[in-house]
């Protein structure tokens, strides 16, 4: 059934007590032509798109929890497109570009909301930065604005411009059609969809090891007992490692635990995203009133999805620093995700060594933003048995090439990215 | 927040300390050619879920670099040494 406004005003006639079930539950088959693993934004997309795109529709997601339970439901919504690093500019581009048509796409309203974003700048050095940045972005082909600190206090008013500012704000770079939209939404949306093209999602089916034929893996263990796949996809950001240790892979990537917050119910204040250029902080406002912000890794390796209290204090002071008039404000609730950190920041989208496996994974901080992408990409490199342009240097070799795609610059440290 | 439980100084706050990563890894000899050798020591990560080795650098106490086993899932504290009291057991067992 499409959803449309007739179709909302119709149910609400008849009490709203006949909608159907979005997807099916059904029953593992034997034997799919392809098997995605993580029930999560990236691999209900991948399903989606591998439907969609390369009419695959014998395929199933397996979940060992429930769709979009893990970090797809654990971010704080932040869509942007603002990367300078070849291998990455295009790819979030392709993203955004995703974004923009995605509810009409879906027949589902993932509330993709393009209320721009604010990168503050903090010295005159981050100014040069962000100017090269923005450079980068415009010759891509990405909005991207320079706006002074008169600019800035015109439109956020609310930032601590005193004297006393820990961080005095220069400026800001400012990319218009970034925004946020609904994580829970974008995970229904792909499933919904991606069911409707005959995909089985399978929940409550956990992947124990890997079936093998020789060296090619030829399907999955499961909870529900084994299943065959002519390919096997892994879409588990936070537990790729473990996953692909088990099919003898070693990855370039750290588990952490990153929190996110929510404060008690405003009025409208925020009516963009900010990003503090001085503290790794970000914050936004969603549809309820909740202020929704996040900061720094916990810091060590953690596969527990609780964080720590140093984090939330760190955070908070990063909040009052940059708006004094949120001192008094009531965190409602706060919470902690498992990332891939990669050991260059980025992610990857890649054939793997071992026949039949395939891996999409070392999303660090960014996977919400490229859903879209994520899954049109990984689609694309398992049906066609070669990376898009888009996902071309998103490989394992990078590594051992040397040709890292370090966005912050940091080296190999995960934590660190 | 984590208490780490520091040989010299004590149970102490995961604030005075600094997360120094795999404490399993070892660093290859200079003269190491391979570069799957240095791949595997840069780049590749164990990264276990459950018990893990792990340096702590006590920069807000005695500055003494720490070896501690750390459950990833739980964040069980376990055994806690010094890393050069490690290091001499690694030497010595290579010899």
């Amino acid at each position: 059934m499409r959803y449309s406004a007739l179709a909302v005003l119709r149910h609400a006639l008849s009490g709203n007590r006949d909608w159907a079930r979005a997807w099916r539950d059904p029953e593992p088959k034997p034997a799919y032509d392809v098997v995605i693993v993580g029930g999560g934004g990236h691999g209900l997309a991948t399903a989606y798109y591998l439907a969609k795109e390369h009419g695959l529709r014998n395929v199933a997601v397996l979940e060992k929890g429930w769709l979009g339970g893990g970090n797809t439901g654990r971010n704080t919504t932040i869509v942007r497109s603002n990367y300078m690093m070849p291998g990455n500019t295009l790819f979030y581009e392709r993203s955004m570009k995703l974004w923009e048509n995605l509810s009409r796409d879906l027949n589902f309203n993932v509330m993709f909301s393009q209320r721009g974003q604010y990168n503050l700048c903090h010295s005159p050095a981050q100014m040069d930065a962000a100017r090269r940045r923005g450079n980068v972005m415009r010759a891509n082909g990405i909005d991207a604005e320079l706006i002074d600190r008169e600019e800035v206090r015109r439109r956020l008013p609310y930032l601590d411009y005193s004297e006393r500012a820990r961080f005095p704000i220069h400026g800001a770079i400012y990319q218009g059609r970034a925004g946020t939209a609904r994580h829970d939404a974008v995970a229904w949306g792909f499933a919904r969809g991606a069911d409707r093209l005959g995909v089985d999602l399978i929940q409550r089916c956990e992947v124990l090891g890997f079936l093998r034929d020789g060296h090619r893996i030829v399907g999955v263990e499961t909870s529900r007992g084994p299943i065959r796949a002519g390919k096997v996809g892994l879409a588990v950001a936070g537990h790729s490692g473990h996953l692909a240790k088990k099919a003898g892979l070693i990855l370039p990537i750290e588990s952490h635990a990153l929190q996110a917050f929510v404060t008690e119910p405003l009025k409208p204040l925020i009516d963009t995203v900010i990003s503090f250029g001085a503290a790794h902080f970000y914050i936004s406002q969603s549809d309820k009133g909740g202020l929704v912000l996040g900061g720094d890794l916990d810091g060590y390796n953690s596969y527990a999805q609780r964080g720590g209290l140093p984090i939330v204090e760190h955070t908070l002071a990063s909040a009052k620093a940059l708006m004094p008039a949120l001192s008094r404000l009531r965190l409602l609730r706060h919470w902690a995700g498992v990332m891939d950190m990669s050991m260059d920041g980025s992610p990857i989208i890649t054939k793997t060594p071992i026949e039949g496996l395939y891996l999409n994974g070392g999303w660090c901080y960014g996977g919400f933003k490229a859903t879209p992408a994520s899954g049109w990409c990984f689609a694309w490199t398992i049906a066609k048995e070669t990376p898009h342009e888009d996902n071309a240097e998103f490989t394992l070799d990078r590594f051992r090439r040397g040709v890292q795609i370090d966005e912050k610059g940091m080296g190999p440290t995960p934590n660190a990215h | 927040m984590l208490r780490l439980h520091c040989p010299i100084c004590g149970p102490r706050d995961e604030t005075e300390f600094t997360y120094g990563g795999d404490a399993t890894l070892v660093r290859p000899a200079m003269e190491e050619r391979s570069s799957e050798v240095w791949l595997a020591y840069v780049f590749q990560r164990e990264n276990p879920r459950g018990p893990h080795r792990e340096y702590w650098h006590h920069h807000l106490g005695c500055r003494q670099w720490l070896v501690v086993e750390r459950n990833t899932l739980t964040h069980e504290i376990g055994e806690t040494r010094l890393a050069r009291e490690v290091a001499d057991l690694v030497s010595e067992a290579a010899e």
